[in-house]
C-alpha cells in the first residue's frame, strides 16, 4: 500500500513534502534538465531581493567535513527580473513555486513582496519564504533572524503584502541562543510557518596562503555536518508547540539531508516538509530521490500517511 | 544495494544524462592519471570544450562536492558500449580518490555540461594553445577542426616535462607542435606566451584556443588580440555543483551588449571569447566585482 505523501501548506495541499533548498536549486531551467521538478511538493527558488545584485567575488566556497562553506552573497536578478523571467517560466512549467525573499531593510522585503503580489504568475506562487536569515550580508551575525523584534517587523510587513490564502514562512537561523523565541516572534507577526534552519556562520582558512579561504571572509556551513543542529531546532520548536507556547503551525525543515532517512530524522522531529539543499550538488536529482526514499521508509515502518509521522520522536522520548 | 549503481538519470532533449560510470582503464600520464569511463548516453552528445562531473567518494563520502573535468574524448560506440576520456591531477581528496580507482569501480558522471568551443565556418588556421593538463580537450577539438579543412598547430606548455600532457598524441592530430617548458627539459625553456606570437604569424591563424591556468589564458587572450586574431578560452573556476545551481564558479564576462555580469562558468562557459572576460578583476588568487557590472556592490560591499 503505497503511502499517502499530501501535505497541507496553508490553502494548498501538497503531493509531497519535498522541496528544494532556496540558493541550492537556481530558479528551475537546471534542475529541469534532471527530473520533472512537478514531482516535488514545492519549488524553492533563490532568496530575491528588490534589485539585482552581482553577489560577491570568488572564490565563494570551501568545501569542509561532510559539507561546504558559501559566501555567494544573494547573487539575484532582482524582483522585476525574476517575475518577468523565472516566476514566469515556473508557472509553464507547471511548478508549485514558494518564492524566497531577502531585504536589506524590512522596506525592503515588503517591496519585494509587493512586485511579486502584483506579477502574472503569482498564481504559481504556494507561498513566500522570508530569508531573515542569510549570513552572508554586509551586517554578517546580526541578521533579522538574531533578533526576535526585528524578525518580527519583517513578517508583519510582508505578510499585509500578500493575501491571506498566500502562507508565508520564515527562514531561521539556528545561530542564536534560544530559537523558539524568534519563532514565537515571527508566529506572533503573522508568519504561518517555519522554515529551518539556514546555515551556520562558518570560516575556513586557506592553509597554502594563510589567510581566508572565501572572498567574503565568512561564510555559511551547509551539508550533512548541519543535520543535528537542524534536529535539534525542529524538535525544540515542536516541543514548544506542543507545549503550547507558541501556536502550532508547520516546521519545514531543511539542513544536510542527503537520504531518505536523513529527511525521517527530521519529519520524526516535527518537520512538515523538507527541502534539499547542499545534497543537491552531490546529486542533481537528490530532491526527487529522497522523496522516493522517504515514502519507501514510511512504507516500510507501516504509516498509511505522512502525516502520521510528523513529529512522531516526540512521543517516543526514552525516560530514564 | 548501493543508491548509485541504480542511477540513471536522462530528461530527453535535455542534452545532459546522469550516469554510474564504470572505470574501464586507469593508467598514469606523467604527473597525472588518464581514466576511461563506460558512460551511456553522454558520448553522442558532447562536443570539444565540454565538461562532466563526477562524484567523488560513493554514496557516503563526506567530499559532496563534485569534481569537473574537461572531456579529453568519448567514443559513442565500442566493445563497451559510449565512453568518455578525463585526466586529472591527484592535488586534492576527490582527485586523490579518483586516481586511486580501479577497474570496474564505479563513479556518478553527470555531462556533458557548460558550451563547447565554437568551430569556425571557414577553414582557417587555428593555434590550440595548452597549459599542463589543460591540453586534454584540444586534440578532439583539433580532430573536429582538422575535419573541417583547418589547419592545426599545437602549443603545450608547462612547468616541466612530466607536466606535459599529450606531446605524442598531438604530433597525431596537429599539422605542426611546439613545446614550451618553464625549466628547458623538454621542447623550448619559456612560456607558451614566448613563441605564440610567433606560431600565429607563420601560420596567418584567425582563432586562437586556449585551456589551462588564468594567468595563461589571459596573455593567450592579449597575445591573440594583438595580432589579430580571436581567443576562446575554456576557463578552469572552481566549482561545487557543475551544472548551474550552486553560483560558486561565477567569473566576470562581458555580454555583447558590452555589460559586465557575474556569470556561472559551469552553464555560460566553460568556453569564453577570450576579450570579453574582465582580466583585470583578477588577482592574487582572488576575483572582485568590478565596480561597473550589474549589480555590483555600493559602497559598504553586499
Amino acid at each position: 500500500m503505497p503511502v499517502d505523501m499530501s501535505v497541507p501548506l496553508g490553502a494548498a495541499t501538497l503531493p509531497s513534502p519535498m522541496m528544494t533548498a532556496s540558493g541550492c536549486a537556481a530558479n528551475g531551467r537546471e534542475l529541469a534538465r534532471f527530473f520533472d521538478i512537478r514531482e516535488l511538493g514545492a519549488f524553492v527558488t533563490k532568496s530575491v531581493m528588490a534589485d539585482p545584485r552581482s553577489g560577491r567575488g570568488t572564490p565563494r566556497m570551501a568545501e569542509t567535513p561532510s559539507g561546504m562553506l558559501n559566501s555567494i552573497g544573494l547573487q539575484g536578478p532582482g524582483i522585476s527580473a525574476f517575475v518577468d523571467q523565472d516566476l514566469a517560466w515556473l508557472k509553464q512549467a507547471g511548478a508549485r513555486t514558494l518564492v524566497s525573499i531577502a531585504g536589506n531593510t524590512s522596506g525592503e522585503f515588503a517591496d519585494v513582496a509587493a512586485t511579486l503580489r502584483a506579477s502574472d504568475a503569482f498564481d504559481a506562487v504556494v507561498g513566500v519564504e522570508v530569508n531573515i536569515s542569510c549570513p552572508n550580508v554586509a551586517n554578517r551575525g546580526l541578521v533579522f533572524a538574531c533578533d526576535p523584534m526585528a524578525s518580527a517587523k519583517v513578517v508583519a510587513l510582508v505578510r499585509e503584502q500578500l493575501p491571506r490564502d498566500v502562507p508565508i514562512f520564515a527562514k531561521l537561523t539556528p545561530d542564536v541562543t534560544d530559537i523558539v523565541s524568534v519563532a514565537q516572534a515571527c508566529v506572533k507577526a503573522g508568519a504561518d510557518g517555519l522554515t529551518m534552519i539556514n546555515t551556520l556562520l562558518g570560516m575556513v582558512i586557506d592553509t597554502d596562503r594563510l589567510r581566508p579561504q572565501v572572498a567574503g571572509v565568512t561564510g555559511g556551513l551547509s551539508g550533512p555536518a548541519v543535520r543535528p543542529v537542524a534536529v535539534r531546532a525542529i524538535w525544540q520548536t515542536r516541543a514548544a508547540m506542543l507545549e503550547g507556547r507558541l501556536p502550532t503551525v508547520p516546521i519545514i525543515g531543511v539542513g544536510g539531508v542527503r537520504t531518505g532517512r536523513d529527511a525521517l530524522e527530521l519529519v520524526a522531529a516535527g518537520a512538515s516538509a523538507v527541502q534539499v539543499g547542499t545534497a543537491t550538488f552531490n546529486d542533481p536529482s537528490a530532491p526527487v530521490r529522497v522523496g522516493r526514499e522517504l515514502a519507501g521508509l514510511l512504507e516500510d515502518k507501516g504509516f498509511e500517511r505522512f502525516t502520521d509521522a510528523v513529529g512522531v520522536a516526540h512521543g517516543r522520548v526514552a525516560r530514564a | 544495494m548501493s543508491e548509485a549503481s541504480t542511477r540513471h538519470t536522462r530528461v530527453e532533449g535535455s542534452g545532459v544524462v546522469q550516469v554510474t560510470g564504470e572505470l574501464i582503464a586507469t593508467r598514469r600520464a606523467g604527473a597525472y592519471h588518464h581514466l576511461t569511463f563506460v558512460a551511456p548516453g553522454l558520448a553522442e552528445l558532447a562536443r570539444p570544450g565540454q565538461f562532466v562531473a563526477l562524484a567523488v567518494g560513493g554514496d557516503t563520502s563526506a567530499n559532496l562536492l563534485r569534481r569537473c573535468f574537461s572531456i579529453h574524448k568519448v567514443s559513442p560506440s565500442g566493445t563497451y558500449g559510449g565512453t568518455v576520456d578525463v585526466v586529472i591531477s591527484a592535488v586534492g581528496a576527490g582527485t586523490e580518490w579518483l586516481s586511486t580507482l580501479r577497474a570496474h569501480d564505479e563513479v556518478d558522471i553527470v555531462g556533458p555540461l557548460g558550451r563547447p568551443f565554437p568551430l569556425p565556418s571557414e577553414p582557417v588556421a587555428c593555434v590550440l594553445v595548452g597549459g599542463g593538463y589543460g591540453s586534454a580537450p584540444l586534440f578532439w577539438l583539433a580532430g573536429a577542426l582538422r575535419e573541417r579543412g583547418c589547419h592545426v598547430e599545437m602549443v603545450l606548455g608547462a612547468a616541466t616535462e612530466s607536466k606535459l600532457f599529450g606531446v605524442v598524441e598531438a604530433r597525431r592530430f596537429a599539422d605542426g607542435v611546439t613545446v614550451t617548458t618553464d625549466d628547458g627539459s623538454a621542447g623550448n625553456k619559456g612560456w607558451v606566451s614566448d613563441v605564440l606570437p610567433m606560431v600565429i604569424r607563420r601560420t596567418g591563424a584567425a582563432v586562437v584556443y586556449g585551456c589551462g591556468p588564468m594567468g595563461m589564458l589571459r596573455s593567450i587572450t592579449d597575445i591573440a588580440t594583438a595580432e589579430g586574431a580571436v581567443a576562446q578560452v575554456a576557463v578552469e573556476e572552481s566549482m561545487a555543483c557543475g551544472v548551474g545551481v550552486c553560483m560558486t564558479c561565477v567569473m566576470p564576462v562581458a555580454g555583447k551588449d558590452g555589460t559586465t555580469r557575474m556569470v556561472r562558468s559551469c552553464v555560460e562557459g566553460p568556453v569564453f571569447r577570450g576579450d570579453r572576460v574582465r582580466w583585470d578583476a583578477f588577482s592574487d588568487g582572488l576575483c572582485r566585482v568590478p565596480a561597473d557590472a550589474v549589480g555590483a556592490p555600493r559602497v559598504g560591499g553586499h
